[in-house]
């Protein structure tokens, strides 16, 4: 593993993404947190058949959640929207408002896509077992429900548990708001949420970083992410007018934003 | 008692002062989650004097109010994905820890919105059948893990069905774990012996909250008017 992980553009940082390849994607929900120019790039490349694993399916560019007035970012939804998603692991997969039809319901509704839905803790805590090496775990979430269906289930101090697998990932699209060359990384706010976990549980961790400083530039006692869990870091340009949605629309033609 | 139709007109508790009524619940000191909707409105309605620990699954602890119009910043949501105000005190973590410290006994009371809650304590808010798909989010584990949970809703649904019901129709968010639900007509607890039916909105009757409630209420012997 090389010491110095900063790679250069984002055309090489995603360039051995795979068709059929199972990527993290950051995101609670909006843009906060979120590698949107990772996404961009891939989406530019072209793969296919991508399992992504992410909080919601895309609700960020068509609810409008977590959008501040007037700047809406691109999200996983382009990927979707465009045939390149088999298959999606979510907790939060659609909007709240059923008016609001994201480009994932639309293609669900369609047959075209798959969709495993997951409670958000149950997610997050799969993937820190993915990272950490533990196989499965029995939670209580989730027990006497949908979905405890069709898993083992077991009373622990007198409570039903319920046994959840580790996920892993070929990839982890993370998005940091500074990192050192060697890949230590810090967040911002809210927006550490999934990226902290995803960091740790994918065979390649690719980071999108709001700044980059040599190594010894952070603070080793307020490190989130320590370098040994990171592959690549590109640093994210300063003007972000290529992933807001405005500019995606225009860019895939007359195709009215919903 | 009064025919269905007219009940189904008679003032109920608006989301204001129904989140008025839950937040009396919040003891000083406690560590509160709260769900999106009427759940959210508690914090405005917390009696003086009294200090709470929010906690939101999108990674945050100890948050203050709404960020101010123009000062929104998309790296500090609360769950809902709205923009909170950066106060002193506040700590953030990843994902894996936001949902450690509901399950691991950590967040004393979730509010939470409900489609219907059963009278065994059941409860049902994460997808309407009809539309076929739904979010769960974080609300099982909040469900699962938190030490009490309080309902909020509207006692009935648009079409003026029961949403206290015997048995949840729609899909389970949790088994037997609601303690307590604020509606806009009542105030009901869970008990060993059933549902029992502490307090009513003003104007109303224990005889109409129970027209309009699917399974028997027990009625506590000093019944009142919801009172803030």
């Amino acid at each position: 593993m090389p010491l110095d992980k900063v790679v250069p553009d984002f055309r090489q940082a995603v360039a051995d993404v795979f068709d059929g390849a199972s990527i993290f994607v950051d995101g609670f929900g909006g843009p906060g947190g979120m590698a949107q120019f990772l996404l961009l790039t891939l989406w530019e490349r072209g793969v296919k058949g991508l399992t992504l694993i992410s909080n919601t399916a895309g609700i960020g560019m068509t609810a409008g959640f977590g959008v501040p007035g007037g700047r809406a970012y691109i999200d996983h939804s382009i990927l979707i929207e465009n045939g390149r998603v088999k298959k999606i692991i979510a907790s939060f997969p659609v909007a709240g408002n059923p008016s609001r039809v994201t480009p994932f319901e639309r293609a669900f509704r369609q047959g075209k896509i798959e969709l495993e839905v997951v409670p958000q803790g149950t997610l997050a805590e799969r993937i820190r077992a993915g990272g950490a090496g533990i196989g499965a775990f029995y939670t209580p979430t989730g027990a006497g429900t949908l979905v405890a269906q069709g898993k083992e289930t077991r009373a622990i101090n007198g409570r039903e548990h319920v046994l959840e697998y580790a996920l892993t990932a070929d990839f982890a699209f993370v998005r940091a708001a500074r990192a050192d060359r060697a890949g230590n990384l810090v967040y911002k706010g809210s927006s550490r949420n999934f990226n902290a976990v995803m960091a740790t549980a994918a065979r390649v961790t690719i980071v999108e970083a709001d700044e980059i400083v040599e190594v010894g530039g952070l603070d080793p006692e307020c490190i989130i992410t320590p370098c040994i869990y990171v592959d690549r870091v590109v640093p994210r340009p300063k003007d972000d007018t290529p992933v807001l949605a405005e500019t995606y629309y225009a860019r895939v033609g007359a195709r009215a934003k919903p | 008692m009064a025919d269905m139709a007219s009940l189904l007109e008679k003032p109920r508790l608006d989301r204001d002062t129904l989140a008025m009524r839950a937040a009396l619940e919040m003891p000083d000191g406690a560590v509160v989650n709260l769900g999106i909707g009427i759940p959210t409105l508690v914090s405005q309605y917390v009696p003086e004097g009294r200090q709470l620990l929010y906690h939101s699954e999108s990674g945050v602890l100890g948050y203050g109010p709404m960020a101010d119009p123009g000062q929104e910043d998309m790296d500090l949501i609360n769950a809902g994905g709205q923009f909170l105000k950066w106060v002193p005190g506040m700590a953030f973590f990843h994902s894996a820890d936001a949902f450690a410290m509901m399950r691991g006994g950590h967040v004393d009371i979730s509010v939470l919105g409900a489609l219907q809650v059963s009278e065994k304590g059941d409860l049902a808010n994460w997808m309407l059948p009809e539309r076929g798909i739904g979010n769960i989010g974080g609300a099982m584990d909040l469900a699962a893990g938190a030490k009490r949970i309080i309902v909020t809703m509207e006692h009935v649904d648009k079409k003026g069905h029961p949403k206290v019901v015997r048995e949840c129709s729609y899909p389970l968010t949790v088994r037997g774990r609601v303690s307590l639900v604020v509606t806009d007509i009542a105030v009901l607890a869970m008990t060993p012996q059933g549902l029992l039916l502490k307090e009513v909105a003003p104007g109303w009757t224990a005889d109409e909250v129970q027209a309009l409630t699917e399974p028997r209420l027990l009625v506590a012997p000093d019944l009142h008017e919801i009172t803030l």
